[in-house]
């Protein structure tokens, strides 16, 4: 009987993994080189954003990708907010102040006035023609970006990335490191990248070493640059991943407990069945 | 099987409404003194599973529903908000995606479980019929669901699935434009698909009740594939055997289920989803859910429109005449020992199309996905012939003989545990 009811339950796993085995493989065929997986502090069960990352990622956001990219489901009340870089609220009104809001003044009037924390980053262009025009291909919105894009490591290697211990979710930030630290390898052409899908890009190499002032001794080099703005992307997409990571340990240390009494409890109530 | 009930309340106000209405009867004839087969092993525990499952979409679907927009303007940045600015958004969101996969893994286990135990055999033919119905209505729910978030491929998804139906000769065209409600998928498809996503979970909900009325009155299937003879010595009541082991398992694919939701909870999905759809950009590849992959592969593998689409139609409909095609005498594939290797065949072929599903179709996969569909179907016609010449071990006469053989030890008679409380 014991044997037996192993046997099943070891065959019901397997049949749960056969299903699984279909999940999502495939990415772009033309897609280039697989990014190389980095060390981030957010991956894995335990993982927490370094705040001075995110605050350092911002900078850089601010100083060069906002050039020509928007970020418009962020509102400047997040940059404060528990989980993110967590400036103070001082910090993010001067911030807010900065930028210009187009609004209505009492006359029903369009005037543009200073940002407030409750308001949304600006759009960059008030339109994808205008954005084309400007920069030759529309530079896509930033919000979601580090969940918008992917690679798999083929079958049956992504089967990994969701097991307990192995469990990896950060394809989307290392391709964007790659795409920024490791792409343009061509010293000719400023618009070839070895990442992107076809290997031509609109965007020309943004930044290099130096381009950015840190205040904190950290490295002025492109690659302390693209770790830490890729970090706050992955922020601005997951605003809430270390309030989920949180709660789901409390979750599941007591779906553990709980489900240790439940099987106690049948083996008593069964132990005159068999 | 439950017969009428015996059950009478201990309070007068509950004889009072038990002689007007008889619900609690019903539930204690149901849930409390249903004959269980005592040799049920954990398979059985996916029924209560997939019940559960049912109710979480529901709840989490229902609350997300108050949040979410059908518009094609504004159902992207909606789902945003509810991940970013709804209290406890991001968990709403991600238990209702994974939470689809979670319900296909479980009705997958299920369905396999019900064919390697010959499940589908007189008397259960209707049984089995109703579930086959519940699995074509969860389909239709989740591709509607997964069109509902506007990222590129609920639209190209949307756009690959309701073309199909143009293949289908002289109504094919008239059908495509009623489900689009215009000529393309625009909004008025995302208007009547969020309708239908919240309809048909209630109509699974309506079937799932006919399912279980089906069950109570022909008995459950076992193991061993034999009828309960005698209920004191091969049954268990409902309550408390099955309703402990069943919590156990639930509690036990929760956790399966949390671990995707918190820790891995856009493994399942795809990135493109997280752009927002654009009717003028077709992505690279346009992949269902995972779910649909085995039949996505089937339809790719056959190179007419229509062919195809009926060979998809088709792989499905086939498991409704199972009841039929299987010949054999022995009900459990434990005795059958022949079916028992083409039912695991049977399995890696699923497996295998289900791989086929997320490749390009070109090349090498087409001619993997035409063997593999050929399998499939192969598989059905099979079953009759194996019922004729097939040798089959010595099924046990009782399901207590059964539960001796494999424990070895003697059977206490439950029938002190019947009269427990
Ligand atoms: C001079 C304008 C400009 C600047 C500055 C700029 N980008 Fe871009 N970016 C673009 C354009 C244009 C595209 C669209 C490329 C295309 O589709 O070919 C793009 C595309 C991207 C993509 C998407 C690539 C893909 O896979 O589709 C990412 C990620 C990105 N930029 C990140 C950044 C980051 C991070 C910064 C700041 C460090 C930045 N960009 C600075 C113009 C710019
Ligand atoms: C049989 C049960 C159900 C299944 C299998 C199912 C499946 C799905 C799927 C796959 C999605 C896409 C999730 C995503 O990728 O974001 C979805 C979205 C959605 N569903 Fe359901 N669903 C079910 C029941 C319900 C019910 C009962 C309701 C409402 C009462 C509902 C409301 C919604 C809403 C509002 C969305 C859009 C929000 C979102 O995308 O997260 N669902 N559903």
């Amino acid at each position: 009987m014991k044997l037996f009811r192993t046997s099943s339950l070891l065959a019901a796993a397997a049949l749960a993994f056969g299903a699984l085995t279909m999940a999502n493989p495939v990415m772009a065929a033309e897609a280039g080189p697989t990014p190389e997986r980095q060390n981030w502090s957010f991956a894995g069960p335990f993982g927490q954003f370094d705040r001075a990352q995110l605050q350092r990622g911002f900078f850089v956001y601010r100083e060069v990708c906002q050039n020509c990219h928007s970020l418009s489901r962020v509102a400047f009340r997040n940059l404060s907010e528990k989980g993110g870089p967590e400036f103070s609220e001082s910090q993010i009104k001067a911030l807010a102040a900065e930028y210009p809001i187009k609004d209505f003044n009492d006359a029903g009037e369009p005037i543009e006035r200073p940002g407030r924390p409750a308001d949304y980053f600006p759009k960059r262009y008030p339109n994808d023609d205008a954005a084309k025009a400007a920069q030759g291909a529309v530079p896509p919105d930033l919000s979601v970006m580090a969940k918008a894009r992917s690679y798999s490591r083929g079958f049956p290697l992504f089967l990994l990335d969701m097991l307990p211990g192995m469990a990896y979710q950060e394809h989307g930030v290392d391709y964007i490191y790659a795409l920024l630290a490791k792409g343009y390898t061509k010293a000719d052409d400023e618009k070839w990248n070895a990442y992107f899908p076809g290997h031509t890009i609109a965007m020309a190499k943004p930044m290099g070493d130096g381009r950015v002032d840190y205040t904190d001794g950290s490295p002025k080099t492109l690659d302390q640059y693209t770790r830490d703005v890729s970090a706050f992307l992955m922020w601005a997409a997951e605003p809430k991943l270390e309030e989920r990571k949180k709660t789901g340990l409390r979750v599941m240390l007591f779906l553990l407990v709980f489900a240790g009494l439940l099987y106690f409890t049948k083996k008593k109530v069964w132990a005159d069945a068999h | 099987m439950s017969g009428p009930s015996t059950y009478v309340p201990k309070s007068a106000l509950g004889r009072w409404f038990e002689s007007r209405l008889p619900v609690m009867g019903l539930v204690h004839s149901s849930f409390i003194a249903y004959p269980t087969p005592r040799n049920l092993n954990y398979f059985w525990t996916f029924g209560a599973i997939l019940s559960f499952m049912l109710g979480a979409q529901i709840v989490t679907g229902i609350v997300l529903a108050m949040h979410y927009t059908p518009h094609t303007a504004f159902a992207f940045a909606s789902v945003e908000h509810i991940m970013r600015d709804v209290n406890w958004g991001w968990f709403l969101r991600y238990a209702h995606a994974n939470g689809a996969s979670m319900f296909f893994v479980a009705v997958y286990i299920h369905m396999f479980r019900g064919l390697y135990y010959g499940s589908y055999k007189a008397p259960r033919e209707v049984l089995w019929i109703l579930g086959v119905i519940i699995f074509l209505l969860m389909m239709a729910t989740a591709f509607m669901g997964y069109v509902l978030p506007w990222g590129q491929m609920s639209f190209w998804g949307a756009k690959v699935i309701t073309s199909l139906f143009s293949a289908i000769p002289f109504v094919g065209d008239s059908i495509t434009t009623l489900l689009w409600g215009g000529f393309t998928v625009d909004n008025p498809t995302l208007n009547r698909f969020f309708s239908l996503h919240y309809l048909l979970p209630f109509m699974i909900a309506g079937v799932v009740v006919l399912h279980v009325w089906a069950l109570h009155v022909v008995g459950q299937n076992n193991p061993a594939g034999v009828e309960i003879k005698n209920v004191q010595r091969d049954a268990v009541p409902f309550t408390p055997y099955a309703t402990i082991k069943d919590s156990f398992a639930v509690v036990v694919f929760t956790i399966v289920f949390c671990w995707f939701i918190f820790y891995v909870p856009n493994y399942l999905g795809h990135s493109d989803n997280y752009i927002e759809a654009n009717p003028l950009v077709t992505p690279s590849h346009i992949v269902p859910e995972w779910y649909f992959l085995p039949f996505y592969a089937i339809l790719r593998a056959i190179p007419s429109k229509l062919g195809g689409v009926l060979a998809m139609f088709g792989s499905i409909a086939i498991l409704a005449f199972l009841p039929w095609l299987d010949t054999s005498k022995v009900r459990s594939g434990a005795f059958r020992p022949v079916f028992k290797v083409l039912f695991w065949v049977f399995v890696v072929v699923c497996c295998g199309l289900g791989y086929l599903g997320a490749m390009p179709a070109e090349g090498g996969y087409v001619i993997a996905s035409r063997i593999l569909t050929l399998l499939y179907f192969l598989f059905f016609l099979s079953l009759p012939f194996i019922g004729w010449f097939e040798t089959t071990k010595p099924v046990p006469a009782t399901i207590a003989d059964a539960v001796l053989a494999k424990s070895g030890g003697s059977v206490a008679l439950a029938g002190a545990a019947h009269e427990k409380p």
